[in-house]
This record gives structure tokens, C-alpha cells and sequence, in this order.
């Protein structure tokens, strides 16, 4: 039987996964796709509690949190957009222009 | 009435103030002219007061607002005049004002002309202050007042450089100024905890108040305030062992000299006794002390006075004697006797000085007497003048010293304290011969000062006209006597002489006399004469051991400076680098330090890089995750 405890590990690993690759990653696009994994792990979470405590709070949190996610791509994208446009690059040591 | 009251309270005030508006500008004679204008407005609000008083007898109590308002503790800006005090204002006014109009023409060629009013209406304003208060709190703030303004105007001259104690005893201005000034201090501590310890038992620092309380004071309270308020005394009123401040003050303009160092500041410890008379009469044997050391240092500065060169010294010496006596009458509790005393010497001290002022100018800030002599036919006004003054202060009849100076002995031995008669039976005797001996070594004798290319000339003519009221009130303040004892003794405790007392009364008067006559004589003898008995200096008696003594003031300013200065000076700089520099000041400066440096480590973070931040922000992350398990498991 899958119960709630195999939902929060997907979730831990999955979140796990997109932190590793905020941390690691140097290309921008990708950094995008790592902090969708990580918001899609809490949806998991989110939902499967929900579905634990028979409370529907937590899903409609999870849609919000994916209509929230699908505008913040789009603005980022362009925001890419540009950024390719003036840097010919999304490597994030490239654009990097200070000496700390 | 109460018109009165502010008026002589407040126009020295506008005068200071308005002397200041003109205090950084070149001399403008009119400031004078002005500040003293509102100096005489003071004075004739003060004699109309005193005539008030006089014909009426009720005594004038005014509140002129709240000043601090404490849960219980409540004072206020109460100013009272009764008979102490409008002898004090018409005194203090008085003399302010003679000197005043003396300063104009004395400071006549001084650059800082209106500073000079501004302080010297300053030092009326606080003194009217402390003389008018009803409270023991009014009366601290003008006892500081005073202390500020003599500061000031000692240290007038503050661009003299320092000279070594050998050519100079009072080394500078600015030194004699921080000397009179911190001795003050030390002195005004005393006298703030006897404030604390009156209102810590009586609730109230009104005098009236805390006077109604004391029979329900235990002896050692009041001994304890009483002591502790006489500190204060004698700190202001130069006695021993604080006397030293005082012969150092002479370094500031004559003027202030005259007026505050003679007339009026330092007479305010001696007010002071007078103001708290129920309180000292309650505590007999601070009373005895008081008046044991008035005698000693009645004593002790006439010796000083003995064999001082400068003109200005002597004078200082008598005043710090005069004060000696002024504390024996007050401390036998003749307090009446001993503000008739105060009265008297403010008048007959401030025209010495004022006189000592004019020899001065003319002899361009040459005070040694030895330089002088013969001086009399080209300065007669002056000569006159100290002439009068010095027989006044030596106590001849009929003159105002001698009324005074003779109640204050009689009193000592009407109290059968034979030994202090004895001492200031002899003292009146050494001060006859030292003021003499100063008037002669001056004005009469051999001509010493031209050889030496010296002209002097007498001083303006609205000077010496300015000075005679207190040459007329040196002469006739004796003879009103026993009015003034009936106006004070409202107010004050009689003080009847028994009758065996009243009995000899005339045989000491001529003791007295005699006393003081052979010291004119003999004064005459060793330094008025001239040609074949002309005085000359005596090297070999000046290294004698008494002449020695006296001449190094029997070596108490050196004996503070090696055993209390230059201590607290080595004491100072330990102080100041092994606890100020490596304890304080490192602290303070490490403390900046290690934000300095955490700064510098942890700039490197800045890189610039996105990808950096995101993982800083992961650790913090994980530190907040880290903190909040930690704490949950302790809670």
C-alpha cells in the first residue's frame, strides 16, 4: 500500500534534486527548470497531505502555486530573452561583472 | 515693592547681556557708561528697599516661579529680602557700582574693554542671586555663579605666559584662575553634601522651613550640616586650609580684585554663616571651631602680610584676616557684629584696593613696594584715599574699622575666650603696622621710583571722584552703629556684652588702641623717614628663618604642590595610560575593529556570480533549519 510517508519521500528527493541543481548549474534556462522540479516537489507534498488530512486547502494551494509558477516563466523567459540578446551568453559566470 | 526686587535682581543681568552684545568688537567707552547706569539703577532699587524696610519693618518675600518640580521635591524661585539681605544688596551694589565707573577709566587702555563689563555685571548678577535666595538651592547656584565669573576675570589676562613660582608667585593668570577655581570646587563638594543632608532630614531647602525643623534634629545631623555647609564656607571665604586661592586671585584686573576678591564674593561664606545663624547656634562646637579659625587665620595671614613686597599681596592678606575676623564674631554668635564687620570692610577694602589700583596704573603694573616711596606728592588724591582706607583698616577712631574691628575683640572676650582676645588683640596690632608699612613704603619716604625711571601720575579725576562714597562711608559707617543694631537685630539674635564686660568695654578699646597706634609708629619709624633714618633693605634679615617662613607663605603653596598636584599629576598620567589608553580606549577601539575586520573577511562573498548567492542562501537555509531543530528539541 503507498501511503502518505512514499509521497513525502518523492517530494524530499524530488525538491532535493532541483536544489542540487540551483546550487550546481551555472546555465540560467536550467536554473529555471530546477526551481520548477523543486516547486513541483512541494506540490506533491501539498497535495498528498491534502489528501491525508481530507482537506482540500492544501490542493487549491497547489494550483495557485502552478498558476504562480506558469507566470513567473513567462515573465522570466523574456526576461532570458533579453539577456541572451545583450550577453550572447546565459552562463551565469559570463554575466557575472563584479570583483568582490 | 516687588518692582524693586526684580529691578535690583535683573538690571545687572541686562547689563551683562548688553555688555556682551559688544563683547568681541573694539572699546566702545558708552558700554561702560551703560553697564554701569544699570549697575546704579540696582543700587538705588536696593537703598529704596533698605529704606522701605527700614521705616516699615516687613520683609518682603516673592516667588517668582516653579523651577523643579520633583514628585515630593518642589523648589522654587523664591527671593526674599529682610534685613541680612538688603544689607548684602546695598553693599554688593554699592561697590559694584563705584567700581564699575573706576573700570572705565582703569581698563582704559585694555583691547577686551567690554568683555570686562560683561563679566564684571555677571558676577553682580550671580551674587545678587545668592544673597536674595531663600533657599539653601538659590543660594548653591549663585555661590557657582560668583565661582564662574571669578574664573573669568581672574583668568582676564589669559594670554600672560607662565612664570616660575621664583619670579612670580601667582605664576599666571590663567594658572591663579583654574587655581581659585578648582579649590572652589573641592570646597563647593563640602557644601552640596550639607545641602543633601539638610533636605535628607528636613524635606525642604526653604531656610525658614528647615530652621522651624531643627528642634526635631538630632545633634549629629546638624553637626554633620553644618560642618559640611562651613566647607563650603571656607572655600569661598579663602580660610585655611583653602586660603591659598585668594593672594594667587590678585593676578586679575584691581577692579575685580576690589570688588570680588575683597568686598563681596569672598565675604559669601561668611554671609553663609550669617544666612544659617539658627543652624550654627544649634551646633556649639562647630561654632567654637568656626571661630578658632577665624583667629588663626586672622592671625596667620597678618604674618604674611608682615613681609609681602607686592603691593596687591598685602592688601589680599588683609582681607584674608579681615575674614578671619568676620568668622571669629560669627563663630562666638555675634552674628549681628559680624555683618557690620563685612559692611564696613567692603567699603574701607574695596577703597584700598580701588586706591592700590590707581599706584598700579601709574606705575604701569609695577607692584613692588620696595620700588616705590615718596609717592604722595605726585598722586595726593590717591595718597589721601589710602590713607583714610588704611586707618579705617587698622581700627583707629573714628573711623569705620575701628567700631567694628573692636566689637568683634570684645566680643571674644566677653565669651571668656582669653586666648582668641589675645590673638586678635595682637593681630589688630600687625595688621596697623603691615597697612602702615604699606601706605609708607609707598607714598612717603625716599623717592625710590624715579631713579629707577618710573613717572607716575594721578589718575583721572572722575575716578577719584568716583571713588568717594566709599571713602565717605569708610568714615562714617562706625557711627551708625547702634541704628544698624536695631535694624539687624529684627531679623538676627541679639548680642548683649554682660556687664562686666560692658564695664572694662573702654579699657579694652584702648588695649586695642594702643595695639594698633604702636604699630603705626613703629611702622613710621622703620619706613616713612628719610635721608640720615631712611629705610634700607636688610639682606641679612631676609635669609633669616622666620622671614624666610613668612615670605614662602610658610610653604603651604609648596607643600600642595609636592604632596597634593604633583602626586594627582603622576597619579593622572598612570591613570592615563595603563587605564584610560589600554582599558577604555582599547575597548572601545576593538570593538570598532572587529566589525572592521568580520567586514573585510566576508567581502569576498560579494562576488557578483548568481550562482554563489544561491548557494549562500542554501547554507543560510540550512543553518535557519539547523537552529530551528536545535531549539525544538529544547523546548
Amino acid at each position: 500500500m503507498i501511503g502518505l510517508s512514499h509521497y513525502l519521500v518523492v517530494s524530499a528527493i524530488l525538491f532535493s534534486i532541483g536544489l542540487v541543481g540551483v546550487l550546481r548549474r551555472r546555465n540560467l534556462l536550467m536554473l529555471f527548470f530546477a526551481t520548477e522540479v523543486m516547486l513541483n516537489a512541494v506540490n506533491i507534498a501539498f497535495a498528498a497531505i491534502s489528501h491525508y488530512y481530507n482537506d482540500l486547502t492544501g490542493q487549491m494551494f497547489a494550483f495557485f502555486v502552478i498558476a504562480i509558477a506558469a507566470s513567473e516563466v513567462a515573465v522570466g523567459l523574456g526576461i532570458l530573452i533579453v539577456l541572451f540578446k545583450k550577453f550572447g551568453s546565459l552562463n551565469l559566470d559570463d554575466l557575472a561583472n563584479m570583483r568582490g | 515693592m516687588e518692582n524693586l526686587v526684580y529691578i535690583a535682581l535683573f538690571a545687572p543681568f541686562a547689563s551683562s547681556l548688553f555688555a556682551a552684545l559688544f563683547g568681541m568688537s573694539q572699546r566702545e567707552v558708552f558700554v561702560g557708561i551703560v553697564a554701569s547706569m544699570f549697575i546704579g539703577t540696582a543700587f538705588i532699587s536696593s537703598l529704596l528697599l533698605a529704606i522701605h524696610l527700614y521705616t516699615t519693618g516687613d520683609v518682603i518675600n516673592i516667588t517668582m516661579m516653579d523651577w523643579i518640580h520633583a514628585g515630593d521635591f518642589n523648589v522654587s524661585f523664591g527671593f526674599v529680602v529682610d534685613q541680612v539681605s538688603v544689607t548684602m544688596m546695598t553693599v554688593v551694589t554699592l561697590v559694584s557700582t563705584v567700581v564699575h565707573v573706576y573700570a572705565i577709566g582703569y581698563m582704559d587702555h585694555d583691547k577686551s574693554f567690554n568683555r570686562f563689563f560683561s563679566y564684571l555685571s555677571a558676577f553682580v548678577f550671580s551674587m545678587m542671586i545668592l544673597v536674595m535666595s531663600d533657599n539653601f538651592l538659590g543660594l548653591f547656584i549663585g555661590w557657582e555663579g560668583v565661582g564662574v565669573c571669578s574664573w573669568l576675570l581672574i583668568g582676564f589676562w589669559y594670554h600672560k605666559a607662565d612664570q616660575t613660582r621664583e619670579e612670580n608667585p601667582s605664576v599666571s593668570p590663567s594658572w591663579a584662575a583654574n587655581e581659585a577655581f578648582i579649590v572652589n570646587r573641592i570646597a563647593d563638594l563640602g557644601m552640596l553634601v550639607g545641602i543633601f543632608v539638610l533636605y535628607w532630614n528636613t524635606g525642604t531647602l526653604k531656610y525658614d522651613e528647615v530652621f522651624a525643623q531643627l528642634p526635631y534634629l538630632n545633634n549629629g545631623i546638624i553637626v554633620t550640616a553644618t560642618i559640611a555647609l562651613f566647607i563650603g564656607a571656607m572655600g569661598k571665604s579663602a580660610q585655611f586650609p583653602f586660603h591659598t586661592w585668594l593672594t594667587d586671585a590678585m593676578e586679575g584686573p584691581t577692579p575685580v580684585s576690589a570688588l570680588i576678591h575683597a568686598a563681596t564674593m569672598v565675604t559669601a561664606g561668611v554671609f553663609l554663616v550669617i544666612r544659617a545663624n539658627p543652624l550654627f547656634h544649634a551646633a556649639p562646637e562647630v561654632s567654637f571651631f568656626i571661630a578658632s579659625l577665624g583667629t588663626f587665620v586672622a592671625f596667620y595671614a597678618a604674618s604674611m602680610a608682615l613681609v609681602e613686597r607686592d603691593l596687591k599681596r598685602i592688601i589680599a592678606y588683609s582681607t584674608l584676616s579681615q575674614l578671619g575676623y568676620m568668622f571669629a564674631a560669627a563663630g562666638l554668635g555675634a552674628y549681628w557684629i559680624a555683618l557690620f564687620h563685612l559692611a564696613a570692610h567692603a567699603f574701607f577694602k574695596a577703597l584700598l584696593f580701588l586706591g592700590g589700583g590707581n599706584v598700579m596704573h601709574a606705575m604701569h603694573d609695577e607692584l613692588d613696594i620696595f620700588k616705590m616711596g615718596g609717592m604722595k606728592k605726585e598722586m595726593r588724591g590717591t595718597w589721601i584715599y589710602m590713607t583714610l582706607a588704611s586707618v579705617a583698616l587698622a581700627g583707629l577712631p573714628p573711623l569705620a574699622g575701628f567700631w567694628s574691628k573692636d566689637a568683634i575683640i570684645e566680643t571674644a572676650f566677653n565669651e571668656h575666650t582669653y586666648f582668641l582676645w589675645i590673638m586678635l588683640v595682637v593681630t589688630a596690632g600687625m595688621t596697623a603696622f603691615y597697612s602702615f608699612r604699606q601706605v609708607f613704603m609707598t607714598f612717603h619716604g625716599e623717592d625710590r621710583h624715579t631713579p629707577l625711571g618710573f613717572h607716575p601720575h594721578e589718575m583721572y579725576k572722575f575716578v577719584l571722584i568716583a571713588m568717594s562714597p566709599l571713602a565717605v562711608l569708610a568714615t562714617i559707617t562706625g557711627w551708625y552703629m547702634k541704628e544698624y543694631e536695631d535694624f539687624i537685630t529684627e531679623l538676627l539674635p541679639h548680642y548683649e556684652m554682660s556687664e562686666h564686660t560692658h564695664h572694662l568695654a573702654s579699657w579694652l578699646g584702648l588695649v586695642v588702641l594702643f595695639f594698633a597706634i604702636s604699630g603705626i609708629v613703629w611702622a613710621y619709624l622703620k619706613y616713612a623717614r628719610i635721608g640720615r633714618h631712611a629705610w634700607k633693605r636688610d639682606k641679612e634679615k631676609e635669609q633669616g628663618f622666620f622671614y624666610k617662613l613668612l615670605k614662602n607663605q610658610y610653604y603651604v603653596p609648596k607643600f600642595y604642590e609636592e604632596f597634593i598636584t604633583k602626586p594627582y599629576a603622576m597619579v593622572s598620567a598612570v591613570f592615563w595610560e595603563k587605564v584610560d589608553l589600554k582599558i577604555v580606549d582599547a575597548t572601545v577601539d576593538n570593538i570598532a575593529k572587529a566589525f572592521y575586520k568580520s567586514g573585510d573577511a566576508t567581502r569576498g562573498m560579494q562576488t557578483g556570480n548568481l550562482s554563489n548567492y544561491l548557494n549562500w542562501m542554501a547554507v543560510g537555509g540550512v543553518l535557519l533549519l539547523v537552529i530551528a531543530a536545535i531549539s525544538a528539541m529544547f523546548v
